[in-house]
């Protein structure tokens, strides 16, 4: 007992190094959703290509909903629109974009430069939308399971190896639930 | 002497000149100076979820500009205060209270303080009441006395 105290301060000094080891690694802008288990916020808004068509949450149709908060104003966006471009044609996502606080004139021509890939887009020029899923920047992505619940954020670009580590195994867990009738 | 003269001055100088204030400004007007200081509370209360050191009063990220209007005008439809908490918990997490509720989570960070302190007196107490050792325990019995003159004779 008398040995082990004698080493205490030793030990303390080595696990505390680990921690702060530890935290090196760590995202500190890395935050949990509070949106997460939620259903998606209730909303009516217009779309990006037509001013005159309204859109609900009764529009994301599709088992598993990606909804894509993008802007023009945006740099990251630019570099996650080509693989946006490429998991829409994922048959098993449907993928639906969120202009957000964007110039319509802008955004229409983005998508026109660099392909469409969204189902639509809604058009959320005052960010009211964004302010009820808690995005405070763009890109962010959210996965919306077939009961229109939300089951996860993920704020920055996507990309190949991003796609692969955050999402594909939430997708084929959703399918599973989505088989065995949860 | 002359460089206890420049500290003071240093001091003085220092204490005359007011901090820059770099706080984004603001044209909210209010109808009562309670809500003037309720807004001007919470703003201090709340985090900005992007600039993360920052509160909504000190930041100019457009996102904290968004959330200022938005509590601006959650002030003006009379809501209360632990509502506006809620309204903002509900969107961006525990993580924008800059004074975390106690719960669950935040045991830790509420009552490890005081656990530690008391831990500390504990460890006091426990040094301070400690036997002294006794004097005659120290010296050599009879039998270490003789190992200790047949030692020395040996050199």
């Amino acid at each position: 007992m008398g040995k082990l105290i004698r080493f205490l301060p030793l030990i303390l000094v080595l696990a505390l190094g680990v921690v702060l080891y530890r935290g090196l690694s760590l995202d500190p802008q890395e935050m949990p959703s509070a949106l997460v288990g939620k259903t998606m916020p209730s909303f009516a808004l217009k779309t990006l290509t037509d001013n005159d068509k309204l859109v609900t949450n009764a529009d994301l149709n599709g088992d598993i909903v990606l909804v894509n908060v993008w802007a023009t104003w945006c740099p990251t966006c630019k570099y996650e629109h080509p693989y946006l471009v490429d998991i829409a044609k994922d048959p098993q996502v449907t993928l639906y974009g969120l202009n957000y606080k964007d110039d319509r004139m802008a955004a229409q021509q983005w998508l026109q430069n660099y392909e469409d890939p969204y189902v639509f887009s809604i058009f959320d020029e005052k960010g009211t939308l964004g302010l009820d899923l808690g995005v405070y920047g763009a890109p962010e992505t959210f996965v919306i399971d077939h009961h229109g619940v939300i089951r996860k954020r993920f704020a920055g670009a996507i990309d190949t190896r991003v796609w692969r580590r955050e999402f594909e195994p939430l997708i084929a867990q959703l399918i599973e639930e989505k088989k065995q009738g949860k | 002497m002359r460089l206890i003269s420049f500290i003071l001055l240093a001091l003085a100088f220092m204490l005359t000149v007011n901090p820059v204030q770099a706080s984004p400004v603001d044209t909210y007007e209010f109808h009562d100076e309670v809500t003037k200081i309720r807004f001007q509370a919470l703003a201090k209360e709340l985090r900005c979820p992007k600039c993360q050191n920052q509160n909504l009063a000190d930041s100019n990220s457009p996102i904290a500009a968004d959330l200022r209007k938005e509590l601006y005008d959650l002030l003006q439809q009379g809501k209360a205060d632990s509502e506006i908490v809620n309204f903002m918990v509900d969107r961006y997490g525990e993580f924008v209270l800059y004074r975390p509720r106690v719960s669950q989570l935040t045991y830790v960070l509420w009552f490890g303080p005081a656990v530690l302190i008391l831990l500390a007196i504990l460890v006091v107490i426990m040094i301070v009441r400690r036997k002294p050792v006794d004097k005659k325990d120290l010296a050599l019995s009879s039998e270490q006395q003789d190992k200790l003159k047949k030692l020395l004779n040996d050199k």
